[in-house]
This record gives C-alpha cells, sequence and structure tokens, in this order.
C-alpha cells in the first residue's frame, strides 16, 4: 500500500526543511561583508573565469569506471546480509562458499588495480608551476 | 486510489524528463534530465513492489553510471552546443521512423491488453529477502559469472586507460 510509504515522505520533507532553513536562516542572520574571493562561485582554488568545458584527463573517467565495478559488487552483498542469517544450516555453508567465490574474483580485480597502480595519481600537474603545462597537457589527453 | 495518481504523477515526470534528455541541446542538462528519469523510475519500481530494484536503481544508475555519463560528456569535449548542429539530414527522418513506429507497437499492446483484468504485483516479490534467497539458490551460476564480467571490466578499463604506459 502507497499509504505505508507515508514515513518515506516525511523523511524527505524534513530533509528539505532542515535545508531550507540552514540556508535562509544564514542568509537571514548571518554577517554580511562581501569581498570578490568570496562571491567568487569557487572558493577553493579553481579559477572561476574561462570556458567549463575543458577536457578531463582520463584518469578521473578510470577511477569512475572501477567505482562502478566495486558499487556493483557491494550491491549483490546487500542480499545476502540480509539472508544469511536466517538460511538454514546446510544453505549457509553453500551461500559462504557461493560469495567467498564472488568476492574472491574481484579481490584478484582489485590486486590487478593495485598492481597497475591504476589508482595512484601520477604527473601531478599542479606542483610544476616552473614548466610550461601545454606540452605535458597535450601528452596527458592523448593518452 | 492513491497509486493510480501516484503512477501519473511519476510518468509525467518520466515523459517530461526524457523529452529533456532528447531535446537538450546542452549535454550536461541532457545527463541531468536522466538522473530525474532514474529516480522516478526508481520510484516506479518500489510502486511494484520490488525495492531491492528500486534502491539498485538509484544506487547504480542515479550514482555510479550518471558519474561516467558526466565524466565521458567532459572527456570527449563536445565544445559548444552550437557546434553540435547535425549536419547531415537524413538521421532525423529515420530517427522520426523507427519512433513513431515503436510507440505504435507499444500502443497497440496496450490497447489489445486493456479488456484483460490488471494484476496486482505481489508484496512480497522484489525484497531484498527474496531477491536474495532467488539470487544465492536458483540463480548461483550467473551470479558467479557476475563477477567474471565485473572483473573482465575491471581489467578492460585499465587496458583502455592506461595504454600509454604500454609504448
Amino acid at each position: 500500500m502507497i499509504s505505508s510509504y507515508l514515513p518515506l515522505l516525511m523523511i524527505f520533507a524534513i530533509g528539505a526543511v532542515i535545508a531550507a532553513v540552514m540556508v535562509i536562516g544564514s542568509w537571514l542572520f548571518g554577517p554580511k561583508r562581501p569581498s570578490p574571493a568570496k562571491s567568487a562561485p569557487y572558493e577553493c582554488g579553481i579559477t572561476p573565469v574561462g570556458s567549463a568545458r575543458e577536457r578531463f584527463p582520463i584518469h578521473f573517467y578510470l577511477i569512475a569506471m572501477l567505482f562502478i565495478v566495486f558499487d556493483v559488487e557491494s550491491i549483490f552483498l546487500y542480499p545476502f546480509f540480509v539472508i544469511f542469517k536466517n538460511s538454514a544450516p546446510e544453505a549457509k555453508l553453500f551461500i559462504f562458499i557461493e560469495v567467498a567465490v564472488f568476492v574472491g574474483l574481484i579481490a584478484i580485480g582489485y590486486l590487478y588495480v593495485l598492481k597497475k597502480g591504476a589508482l595512484e595519481w601520477e604527473d601531478p600537474v599542479v606542483n610544476v608551476p616552473a614548466k610550461p603545462a601545454q606540452p605535458q597537457n597535450e601528452t596527458r589527453l592523448s593518452a | 486510489m492513491g497509486e493510480r495518481i501516484f503512477f501519473f504523477l511519476l510518468a509525467a515526470i518520466i515523459i517530461m524528463a526524457s523529452i529533456t534528455v532528447v531535446a537538450s541541446k546542452n549535454p550536461v542538462r541532457s545527463a541531468l534530465a536522466l538522473v530525474v528519469n532514474f529516480f522516478a523510475l526508481a520510484m516506479l519500481y518500489i510502486t511494484l513492489h520490488a525495492h531491492f530494484l528500486g534502491a539498485v536503481q538509484i544506487i547504480v544508475y542515479a550514482g555510479a553510471i550518471m558519474v561516467l555519463f558526466l565524466f565521458v560528456i567532459m572527456l570527449l569535449n563536445l565544445g559548444s552546443p552550437d557546434a553540435m548542429q547535425e549536419t547531415t539530414e537524413i538521421k532525423r527522418p529515420i530517427a522520426w521512423v523507427i519512433g513513431l513506429s515503436i510507440l505504435g507497437l507499444m500502443m497497440t499492446q496496450v490497447f489489445m491488453v486493456a479488456s484483460v483484468v490488471p494484476t496486482e504485483a505481489p508484496e512480497w516479490i522484489g525484497t531484498t529477502e527474496n531477491v536474495g534467497n532467488a539470487l544465492f539458490s536458483k540463480w548461483a551460476f550467473p551470479f558467479e559469472i557476475t563477477s567474471i564480467l565485473l572483473l573482465v571490466a575491471v581489467i578492460g578499463s585499465i587496458l583502455l586507460a592506461k595504454r600509454r604506459q604500454l609504448n
């Protein structure tokens, strides 16, 4: 029945109200001493001027791709956690081995990721301001 | 009655979001409309008592896959929306023909089965517990194959992205 989802709706409503109160409250009661830096969209080192359509290094894509894989793995663990305790004893062993094989195979993938250094963020462009960044960017992006 | 109103509300949101996805000139805007679409679709799953599927829809699609979509959009660097004008005029009529024929096919199906009494999805069908019981007994082999699929995805993405280091 749809009415049984009313508590869920209430949680959404409370969340929205809390967010609105925080934003409106800080706007009403907070001190206002604006400066150009504070008014910039990002106050954390990113230049706010220029085109936003910039090519991203492929590393972001790689991290996102690996995230999906391990995200899907954790999705499959939810039903395992839910049913494992109440399963029959002989089914328990079967399910446990099943999940162990599943996690083990993906652990191989994880070791491969670590060995290949795919999670390491190499050639930090930020720390080499002396060099002209443009040719370095070219090689990095063409990968 | 409440369910029916909720369904039509969700259907309206899904249709509007879908139209935005295909009609928007800005690819990032299309991707964000797709997020709205995924969320509404997840709620539709939940009204069909498929709770696990709804949660997965949000966690995997609205979360992970959309991040990937946005990164791909940034990676491809499509430039300004004006640069994306379609040059070949043949694609547009073909797309209309295919889209309208699929719509027509679906409409005939809807109106042909409309006389049949609609069945209610059982309450128990999509709970995490039932999904788990089915997954770890009857569908054990597909479940294990999934892990190999994920392993292939890991290796493939690393090979594609890190080819530079080989040469």
